[in-house]
């Protein structure tokens, strides 16, 4: 496994520096989060909003929010060339694991930070179960990494690259995005953390089933 | 010298049922030095990433013994170097961060204090290259012959047995020609040597060539 982990580590560290330094995903992310926030309190106003609405509104901004830039990880490498130089240098499992943990970073630092703005902006979302709240987003995070991940690495052979991310990434997405809406909605309304479990089977089923797909099909999209 | 032995089988390539080559076939043994040419459009660059790996033939294969043993494709990356036009260093990191990443991720760093050990060699490639006083910039600062320099001391950072070559003299000035020459015949004592030209001179080191236009193979005259 060591094969596979060591090399797989230094890639998210190559990604994570290259990030710091040229700010390829950081800054869209940011600045998708900021709009969407404020498009969404703007629109909401004064109206009494259901919290199953609101949770549905949170992880339509995180979902969007992702897309704009976690299909980065990929694409930069294919705009600057620089995927044949990796594909010279290591195991196809080991970019994989190393985007894949890039990736998670990213969207569960990106989901913390909407997670707690939206806290504190949106009056009318008041999470009564944080335990659920938190779980969701841990898990929902690993999940959307997972799944981002591999599609990203599929669209980034592609010549429409903006517009597919998304339209692909919906119908893989939407079972995740159902049931992380559904946890929420629980969080919000005080249920027991024993009856929000069946939605963290889901999402851990959903994780460990799109990763195991994605070592198995890796290859093939990135080496033609 | 370990004993090497490189065999195409066979190898035809399409793009959209457009045949680019058909039939290639050689067998190279440690100390070769063969040669591919071919006007543009040949599929030279084509053969070559095929070669290293980069690209999967529509039928055919690959097949590298070293030492008697049969290397699995994929890990032949370890095997392999490879230098061409198409290839791109990490712009936003210097030429020593490239190197140093590259040598971390290829799994040279030993245990057991996993202690960087290569950057020796690879300040060494990076003086042999003329570039070490400018290590420290950014490559995106570099001019394309510095580039070209920083990628013949990635591909040499990992003393491959098998080196591949498209276009190596491209961007060069005399200076790093004849450092790429000193390349070819050092990789002559200790392996396997592939280029991917149409310079004359450096055809001229290839004991067998491979015309793609004519699709046959031939015995160096040099």
């Amino acid at each position: 496994m060591k094969i596979f982990t060591a090399p797989a580590i230094y890639i998210f560290l190559k990604d994570s520096h290259s990030e710091i330094r040229t700010r390829y995903a950081l800054n869209a992310l940011l600045m998708f989060v900021v709009t969407a926030l404020a498009l969404v309190l703007f629109s909401v106003g004064n109206e009494v909003v259901g919290t199953d609405v609101l949770s549905g509104i949170l992880w339509v901004i995180i979902f969007f929010s992702g897309m704009s830039g976690l299909s980065r990880t990929f694409v930069s490498e294919e705009e600057r060339g620089t995927s044949a130089t990796l594909q010279l240098i290591s195991r196809p499992t080991s970019v994989l694991l190393g985007k894949l943990f890039f990736n998670f970073v990213l969207i569960f630092s990106l989901n913390m930070l909407i997670a707690v703005l939206y806290q504190l902006l949106v009056n009318r979302f008041v999470v009564l179960t944080p335990s659920i709240f938190w779980m969701t987003i841990f898990l929902g995070s690993c999940a959307l990494a997972s799944s981002s991940t591999i599609i990203a690495a599929i669209i980034a052979k592609a010549n429409t690259r903006g517009t597919l991310y998304p339209v692909l990434s919906f119908p893989i997405m939407l079972p995740l995005l159902l049931t992380v809406m559904n946890a929420t909605r629980l969080s919000t309304e005080g249920a027991a953390f024993a009856e929000a479990l069946g939605e963290f089977q889901i999402l851990i089923s959903y994780t460990v089933v799109v990763v195991t797909i994605s070592i198995l099909l890796f290859s093939f999209v990135w080496k033609d | 010298m370990k004993p090497i032995i490189f065999s195409a089988e066979s190898l035809k390539k399409e793009f959209n049922r457009r045949v680019i080559f058909d039939s290639v076939s050689f067998t190279l043994h440690e100390g070769g030095v063969f040669a591919v040419t071919g006007r543009n459009g040949s599929g030279k660059s084509t053969l070559v990433k095929i070669l290293c790996g980069l690209l999967s033939p529509t039928k055919g294969a690959i097949r590298v013994t070293i030492e008697g043993k049969e290397v699995n494709m994929d890990v032949l990356f370890r095997r392999i170097g490879f230098i061409a036009p198409y290839l791109n260093m990490y712009e936003e990191f210097s030429g020593i961060e490239n190197l140093t990443l590259f040598g971390k991720i290829r799994g040279l760093s030993k245990p057991p204090l996993e202690q960087n050990n290569f950057v020796g060699d690879a300040e060494e490639l990076l003086r042999r290259f003329n570039i070490f006083d400018r290590r420290h910039d950014e490559v995106r600062t570099y001019s394309s012959g510095m580039k070209q320099r920083l990628k013949f001391a990635a591909a040499l950072l990992h003393r491959p047995e098998i080196l591949m070559m498209d276009e190596p003299t491209s961007n060069l000035d005399e200076e790093g020609i004849a450092t790429v020459r000193s390349v070819i015949a050092e990789q002559r004592k200790h392996g396997i040597l592939i280029i991917a030209t149409n310079e004359k001179d450096d055809v001229k080191y290839a004991d067998t060539v491979l015309n793609l236009d004519e699709r046959k193979t031939r015995k160096s005259s040099s």
